[in-house]
């Protein structure tokens, strides 16, 4: 069971080849070049480097979102033309889901945060018992207030990881209560032999879509449909 | 060579979701098109974001309806080819990265196309006869070229536009007018009813470049002329506006085409683009061939629109001669005609 998991859902672009075994190899890049030139080119350098053929993938997991709206197009297009060709399923993991696999087996809460622009974040709520990620607050879009007050609210330690540190940390210091830390940097950002180790029990839950099923889920609309809300709601 | 080329060509820059197969570069086994234009008709325009999130629910199902309708599967495909630019760079990069995705899996060669080369070759697609060198004018909503194809492949602009771009005068005069988006069509439609001598609109000509093209200041003089008349309390005929309108643009690219035609001595004429479905503009055009002895050539409305049959012509001859790209194909929105 081989399963090719891409992410390229935020700054890092990352590939891997996954089983139930082992990280057979993951490629992992935090770099300003674009993911379309990224992405194939990792994938062929770890199936090349590995002696494993495109044909032997039995799915592709994909960063499912949210995210930069592009960044997951690119992931999502590269998994559905390779899943369609191949004719294998594609396994789509929420993108917040993933960052909080990355502290499996933390004692304490796990807080993914996003940039999400627009003064939001992407986040969600995790904890680890017995081995398996319970969540509490399922993946979305809210101010970063709201998450501090939620953290708060639940009183327990929580360790924070994600591209959004950086951007809240003076929020996150001046307004929770409740102790916390940061997850060190081989640990804070996408990667994609995470995400390939989620998407190992999502595919034996059954949970796959095929190749033209899939597409992200943004967890927010376009500017241009919100603006139009925003101005059907004023009349 | 005698062997048939057979490539499916995926086109996904502005708001058409296209694949096609098509054979030996003019024969199209497959053309299918999602258009979304009824998507973002309601914001008068092409909202990026939206085309881009519709393409990528659209596309496999669209390459799977294409293959299916051609009776091929991916292992019968020589090639894969999608468009690279220009265009939306979001919307570019769902097809790059699907075509991509695509090729590397089938081990497939994968051909980059320009969007404009596309346009211009739906025309061997409904002219079999055409070859190389003709002269070709492309008018749509994002471009304005007067092209010599001096071979396969091989083209040399003439004149561009400076500013707005055909299409995109008609776009902004038909909201003017209240006619809505798409503006081409409903102006077309409009103009039937009107008088196109009522009013003396601009017809714009640059100095030092007589093939270049400016519609800004046509539009300006039809947003100019509304406002007089509402000032004035005339009442205004939107037929005779829309046909007015449409007879300056018309005038223009055909003069400039036969302008061109006289300077290089070429007698083959073609129109592609959007905008080559016009109407007046084909009937104009024909006209001025058929008194100079030229030959005129034009695709089927259909072919006109964007498509992917068009990109699957360009690709075999861009395939024919060696063009290959690597995986790290990137979308390029700004791509310029001849520049690789």
């Amino acid at each position: 069971m081989n399963i090719l998991a891409l992410e390229s859902s935020g700054l890092v672009a990352s590939a891997a080849i996954v089983t139930e075994e082992k990280l057979i190899a993951e490629y992992t890049t935090n770099f300003k070049k674009t993911h379309s030139q990224t992405l194939l080119p990792m994938t062929d350098a770890i199936l090349k480097m590995t002696g494993i053929d495109i044909s032997e993938i039995d799915a592709v997991a994909v960063s499912g979102g949210p995210g930069s709206f592009t960044g997951l197009r690119i992931g999502s297009a590269t998994a559905k033309g390779l899943a369609m060709v191949l004719d294998i399923p594609v396994i789509s993991v929420p993108t917040v889901d993933a960052l909080a696999w990355n502290l499996c087996g933390s004692a304490d809460l796990v807080c993914p945060l996003m940039d999400a622009r627009r003064d939001q974040v992407y986040t969600g709520i995790y904890e680890f018992r017995d081995g398996k990620m319970i969540c509490l607050q399922q993946q979305e879009a809210v101010s970063i207030l709201d998450v501090i007050g939620q953290l708060n609210g639940l009183g327990r330690k929580v360790v924070f990881l994600g591209d959004g540190v950086p951007r809240f940390r003076a929020s996150l210091e001046q307004n929770l209560t409740v102790s916390f830390a940061f997850a060190p940097v081989h640990l804070a950002a996408q990667r994609a032999g995470t995400l390939g180790s989620l998407a190992l029990q999502y595919y034996k839950e059954g949970r796959t879509q095929t190749a033209a099923e899939h597409h992200p889920e943004y967890l927010r609309k376009s500017q241009a449909e919100r603006e139009l809300e925003e101005k059907k709601h004023e009349k | 060579m005698n062997k048939d080329v057979t490539i499916l060509a995926i086109e996904s820059s502005c708001d058409e979701t296209a694949a096609a197969v098509v054979r030996n570069g003019r024969e199209v086994l497959s053309n299918i098109i999602y258009s979304q234009i009824d998507l973002h008709t309601v914001f008068g325009g092409v909202v990026p974001e939206i085309a881009s999130r519709k393409h990528i629910e659209k596309i496999n199902p669209v390459i799977e309806a294409a293959l299916k309708e051609a009776g091929i599967g991916f292992a019968d495909m020589d090639a894969v080819a999608v468009t690279y630019g220009p265009g939306l760079v979001g919307a570019l990069l769902v097809g790059v990265a699907e075509a991509k995705a695509i090729a590397y899996a089938a081990k497939k060669p994968l051909v980059p196309v320009h969007h404009i080369e596309g346009h211009i070759s739906a025309n061997y697609i409904d002219n079999p006869d055409l070859v190389p060198p003709f002269l070709c004018m492309v008018v749509s909503g994002g471009h304005t070229h007067l092209v010599v194809v001096e071979d396969y492949g091989k083209y040399k602009i003439l004149g561009r536009t400076h500013d707005d771009a055909a299409g995109e005068a008609f776009d902004k005069v038909a909201r003017a007018i209240g006619l809505g988006y798409p503006g081409g069509p409903k102006i077309d439609r409009a103009a039937k009813e009107g008088n196109a001598d009522a009013i003396a609109f601009p017809r714009a000509h640059i100095k030092d470049a007589p093939l270049d093209f400016s519609f800004s200041g046509l539009k300006s003089a039809v947003l100019n002329y509304l406002n007089g008349c509402r000032m004035k309390g005339i009442e205004i005929n939107t037929a005779d506006v829309a046909a007015s309108f449409q007879k300056s643009v018309v005038d223009v690219i055909v003069d400039h085409t036969m302008q061109a035609a006289r300077m290089t001595g070429i007698k083959k004429v073609a129109l592609a683009g959007g905008v080559a479905s016009n109407s007046a503009l084909r009937a104009a055009m024909q006209e001025a061939c058929r008194r100079r002895n030229y030959t005129f050539y034009r695709p089927t409305p259909l072919l006109c629109t964007d498509n992917a049959a068009m990109i699957g012509s360009a690709a075999y001859y861009d395939y024919m001669n060696g063009k290959r790209a690597d995986l790290d194909l990137n979308a390029v929105p700004g791509l310029k005609l001849g520049q690789y």
